[in-house]
C-alpha cells in the first residue's frame, strides 16, 4: 500500500516538471472530448430553421440599459403590494378566528377550575402567541412565495444577477452572490448553504456574512405587517397599500445596500483580494406550471409556518408569560429586564420591551412581533386584540410608537443578526469561529449604528 | 444506488421528486442543488436508493457545490448513473456525459425537456444517439412524467444485469495514448483493477490537477485498506 | 482579437485561450475551446458583464474572463 501511495505523486510530478507542456496536453484531452461531442450531436440533432427566438426579445427587454433596472423595482414592488393587499383580508379573518378560539379556550379553563397560572401559561402566553405567529406570517407567505416562486421558474432570477452583476464587480465580490441573496428571502440559512454555488472562498465568506441583509420569511411579514399599520392612516383606502410596499420596497433596497456596502468594505480589510472569475448561465425562459406553484407553495408555506409556530413561538411565548408574571420585588422579571434596557434601547429609538423582544427572538425571528405584544400585554391592560386595528391601538395609544419608532424598528429588523439556526449554518458551512462571531457582530454594530444615526438626527431635527 | 448527474439546471432535482416523491428545491436557474440529498423508490419489488447531486459542467470542479458531484461520481461507485441531458444543448451535455461514461459504463442517458427541444424545433434521433453511445438513451419531460416509467424499466434492466452497456471510448492522440499505456503499466501492480478505472486514472495523472489527485490518493489509501 | 473586443451582436470562431490554472479550465470546460463559435448576444445595463452564446446556452462573462479569450472576427 505504501508503493500505491508513492506511485501518483511520483507521476503527477514528473508530468508537471513542464507545466506548458501539461497545459497543451490538458487542452488536447479536453477539447477532443469537446470534439467527439460535437461530432456526435452534429449526427443526431436536427434543427429547424426559422423560428422566432422569443427569449432574446423578452431578454432585450429585462436586461435593457434603460428598462432593466425600473423592471426590476417594478417587479418586486407589484410582488409586495399584491401580497400586502392580499394578505389583508385573511389576516384579518385568520386573527378573528384565533381569537375567538382563545375566548372559547378561556371559558373552557374556567369552566374546568383551573388554577389561573395554568390558564395565563398556556392561553395568554402558549396559544396567543402562536395565533399571533399564525395571524401575522401566514398570508403574507402564502401569497409573496407563489409569487416569488413563479417568477423563479420563468428564468428571472439569473437575469436579476446578471443586471446586478457590475454593482458585486465593483464591491469585489461575486454575481452569484446576488443569487444566495434571493435564496435568503425565503431563509437565510438556506441563503447561507447556497453560496456554495460561488467558487472563492474569498467571495464565498463575503457572501455568507452579508446575506442577513436580505429580509427572511421571519422577519418580511413583520416588516410588512408594520407598514400596513403606520402607513394606514396617513393616506386613504387604495393608496395606503401602495404607501405600505413602497415602504417595503424601500427597507428591502436598504438591505440590498447595506450588502454592497459591507461587502466593499470587507473585500478592502479583512476579505483582501481581487475579483475570482465569474460565469453565469442564463437559462433560457421557461413555462412555469401555475396551477402547481401555487398549490405546492401554499401547503408548504402553511406548513412551514405551522411547524415554526410550535416549535418556537409557542415555547417563546410560555417564556414570556412567565418573565411576565413572576414578580421579584414588586415588579415582573419582564418588568425589571425592560426597565434594564430601556435606556439604551432609547438611543437606538426603541424600548426595553422592543430590544428584549429581538433578543429573546434569536431562535426565530418571526416571534419578535409577537413577543413585542405579549410584552406590552402582559404590562399594560388587556385588549380585544383580534385585528392589526387593535394593534395600532396597542402600539400608538398606549406605548407610545411614532413612525420614527416603527422606522426603527424595521430597520433594526432587517439589519440586527441573523437567527439561530442561520448561525449554526455560518458555523458549519465555515468551519470557523471567527466568521460565526462576525456574522453576528458585524450586523448588530450595522443595525446599531444605522438606528442611533436615525434617531439622533431626528432629534436635532425636531422630530421623534 | 443510483445517480444523477448532469450539467446545471437540466431537470435533476425534478427528476428526483417525480421519482421519489420528494420536495427538492427546484426552480430555473442554475445551482440550487449544492448538496447530495438520497431518496428511495421501489419499481417491480426491487429498492432503489436514488442520490440527487448537484449540477456540474465537467468533473473538474471549481466550486463546493461541484465537488461534491465530482467526488460521488468518482468514488462512490453508484451502481448506476443517470446523466440528465438537455435535449436542446445536446453537446454541452453530451461533455459531462462521455466524461462520466470514462469513469463507469453503467450508465444511463436521461435526455430530458425535450419538450422545450420542440418548442425551439430542436429534434434528437434518439436511435443512434444511443447507438453512437454505447449506452441506453431515454428521452423524458419530467415535469409531466413522459418518459419517467421507461426510465425506471431501463435502470432495473442494467442493474439487474439485462441490458449491457458498451460505452463509446474516446480515442486521444497518439501522445496522450501512449502516456495513459505508460502509466497503466505503472498502476497495474499496485492497485487492485476493481478499485478504480486505470485509464481514467492514467488520463486524470496526465491532467495533473493536484486537488483531484490528492482526493484519489486519500480515496485509494482508504479503500485499499479496507480491501487488504 | 480579444472577445471583449467583439460587439453585440457579432459572431466570432475562438482561436485560443489564454491564462492558466482553473480559471482557464473553467472556461474550456464551459464550451470556450478553440474553433467554437461564439456570439455577443448582449451586455448588461451597465456594460459589463457580456452575455456570449455558446454551444446553444448563453453564457455571461466579466470582462476580465473575456479578455483571456481570442476570437476570429467571423
Ligand atoms: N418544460 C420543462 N421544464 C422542465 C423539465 N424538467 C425540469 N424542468 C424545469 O426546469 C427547471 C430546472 O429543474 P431542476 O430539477 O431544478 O434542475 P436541476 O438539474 O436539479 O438543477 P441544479 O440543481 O441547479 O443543477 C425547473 O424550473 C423545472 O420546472 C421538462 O422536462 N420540461
Ligand atoms: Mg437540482
Amino acid at each position: 500500500m505504501n508503493a500505491l501511495k508513492e506511485v501518483i505523486p511520483s507521476n503527477a510530478e514528473h508530468f508537471t516538471e513542464d507545466s506548458l507542456r501539461i497545459n497543451k496536453i490538458s487542452d488536447k484531452i479536453v477539447s477532443s472530448i469537446y470534439r467527439e461531442a460535437e461530432s456526435i450531436a452534429d449526427r443526431v440533432v436536427s434543427q429547424e430553421k426559422g423560428k422566432i427566438d422569443w427569449d432574446r426579445r423578452v431578454d432585450d427587454v429585462l436586461t435593457s440599459r434603460w428598462l432593466g433596472y425600473p423592471i426590476m423595482l417594478l417587479l418586486l414592488g407589484v410582488v409586495l403590494w399584491l401580497t400586502i393587499t392580499g394578505a389583508n383580508y385573511p389576516s384579518q379573518l385568520l386573527a378573528q378566528g384565533l381569537f375567538w378560539g382563545q375566548d372559547r379556550l378561556t371559558e373552557f379553563f374556567i369552566w374546568a377550575g383551573s388554577p389561573g397560572w395554568l390558564h395565563g401559561f398556556l392561553v395568554l402566553g402558549v396559544y396567543r402567541s402562536l395565533a399571533w405567529v399564525i395571524s401575522v406570517m401566514l398570508p403574507p407567505m402564502a401569497i409573496f412565495f407563489p409569487l416569488f416562486t413563479l417568477l423563479e421558474d420563468l428564468g428571472y432570477l439569473p437575469r436579476v444577477a446578471f443586471n446586478l452583476d457590475n454593482f458585486f464587480r465593483q464591491a469585489g465580490c461575486h454575481g452569484k452572490q446576488a443569487l444566495s441573496m434571493c435564496m435568503g428571502f425565503g431563509c437565510n440559512a438556506a441563503g447561507v448553504i447556497s453560496c456554495r454555488i460561488i467558487d472563492s472562498p474569498r467571495e464565498r465568506v463575503i457572501a455568507i456574512l452579508t446575506n442577513n441583509f436580505v429580509p427572511c420569511n421571519g422577519r418580511f411579514p413583520t416588516l410588512i405587517a408594520l407598514a400596513a399599520i403606520f402607513t394606514a392612516g396617513a393616506v386613504s383606502g387604495t393608496y395606503s397599500n401602495l404607501l405600505a410596499s413602497a415602504a417595503v420596497l424601500g427597507i428591502i433596497l436598504i438591505g440590498i445596500f447595506t450588502t454592497f456596502t459591507i461587502s466593499y468594505l470587507l473585500s478592502r480589510t479583512i476579505l483582501k483580494g481581487i475579483p475570482s472569475s465569474f460565469a453565469l448561465e442564463l437559462p433560457p425562459y421557461r413555462k412555469p406550471r401555475v396551477g402547481q406553484i401555487i398549490v405546492r407553495s401554499i401547503l408548504d408555506r402553511t406548513l412551514f409556518v405551522l411547524k415554526r409556530a410550535i416549535i418556537v413561538a409557542a415555547p417563546a411565548g410560555g417564556i414570556a408569560w412567565i418573565m411576565a408574571n413572576i414578580y421579584i420585588g414588586n415588579a415582573s422579571i419582564l418588568t425589571h429586564t425592560a426597565g434594564f434596557l430601556d435606556p439604551f434601547a432609547a438611543l437606538l429609538g426603541l424600548d426595553g420591551i422592543i430590544l428584549m423582544a429581538f433578543i429573546l427572538g434569536l431562535p426565530a425571528n418571526e416571534i419578535v412581533l409577537p413577543l413585542i405584544i405579549m410584552g406590552y400585554l402582559c404590562t399594560g391592560s388587556m385588549l380585544e386584540m383580534d385585528s392589526l386595528q387593535a394593534l395600532k391601538e396597542l402600539l400608538v395609544v398606549q406605548h407610545g410608537w411614532t413612525p420614527l419608532t416603527a422606522l426603527s424598528v424595521m430597520l433594526f429588523s432587517l439589519l440586527h443578526y441573523p437567527c439561530g439556526t442561520t448561525i449554526l449554518t455560518i458555523y458549519k458551512e465555515t468551519k470557523s469561529h471567527k466568521w460565526t462571531l462576525l456574522a453576528v457582530l458585524i450586523p448588530l454594530s450595522v443595525a446599531c449604528i444605522v438606528c442611533f444615526l436615525l434617531n439622533q438626527t431626528a432629534l436635532v431635527l425636531g422630530f421623534g | 444506488m443510483i445517480a444523477l448527474v448532469g450539467n446545471p439546471n437540466t431537470g435533476k432535482s425534478t427528476i428526483f421528486n417525480t421519482l421519489t416523491g420528494m420536495r427538492q428545491y427546484t426552480g430555473n436557474w442554475p445551482g440550487k442543488t449544492v448538496l447530495q440529498t438520497q431518496g428511495f423508490y421501489r419499481f417491480n419489488n426491487r429498492h432503489y436508493k436514488l442520490v440527487d447531486l448537484p449540477g456540474s459542467y465537467s468533473l473538474l470542479p471549481s466550486s463546493p457545490d461541484e465537488e461534491v458531484a465530482r467526488d460521488f461520481i468518482c468514488f462512490a461507485r453508484p451502481d448506476c448513473t443517470i446523466v440528465v441531458a438537455d435535449a436542446a444543448c445536446l453537446e454541452r451535455n453530451l461533455n459531462l456525459a462521455l466524461q462520466v461514461m470514462e469513469i463507469t459504463p453503467r450508465v444511463v442517458l436521461c435526455l430530458n425537456l425535450i419538450d422545450e427541444a420542440k418548442r425551439k424545433g430542436i429534434s434528437v434521433d434518439i436511435l443512434s444517439l444511443s447507438k453512437e453511445l454505447g449506452v441506453p438513451v431515454v428521452p423524458t419531460v419530467a415535469l409531466n412524467n413522459y418518459g419517467i416509467e421507461d426510465l425506471k424499466k431501463t435502470i432495473a434492466a442494467l442493474v439487474e444485469g439485462k441490458l449491457e452497456c458498451s460505452p463509446r471510448r474516446i480515442e486521444y492522440d497518439d501522445e496522450v495514448e501512449r502516456l495513459v499505456e505508460d502509466i497503466e503499466s505503472h498502476i497495474n501492480p499496485i492497485i487492485p483493477r476493481s478499485l478504480i478505472n486505470f485509464r481514467w486514472l492514467a488520463l486524470r495523472i496526465i491532467d495533473g490537477d493536484s486537488k483531484l489527485l490528492e482526493a484519489i490518493r486519500s480515496y485509494l489509501h482508504l479503500e485499499g485498506e479496507i480491501l487488504i | 482579437m480579444k472577445l471583449t473586443e467583439l460587439a453585440v451582436g457579432k459572431s466570432g470562431v475562438i482561436t485560443s485561450v489564454a491564462g492558466g490554472g482553473m480559471q482557464r479550465r473553467r472556461l474550456l470546460d464551459l464550451g470556450f475551446i478553440p474553433g467554437s463559435r461564439v456570439e455577443n448576444v448582449r451586455c448588461s445595463p451597465t456594460g459589463n458583464p457580456t452575455a456570449y452564446l455558446i454551444k446553444g446556452t448563453l453564457i455571461a462573462l466579466r470582462r476580465e474572463e473575456s479578455d483571456m479569450l481570442f476570437v476570429k472576427m467571423l
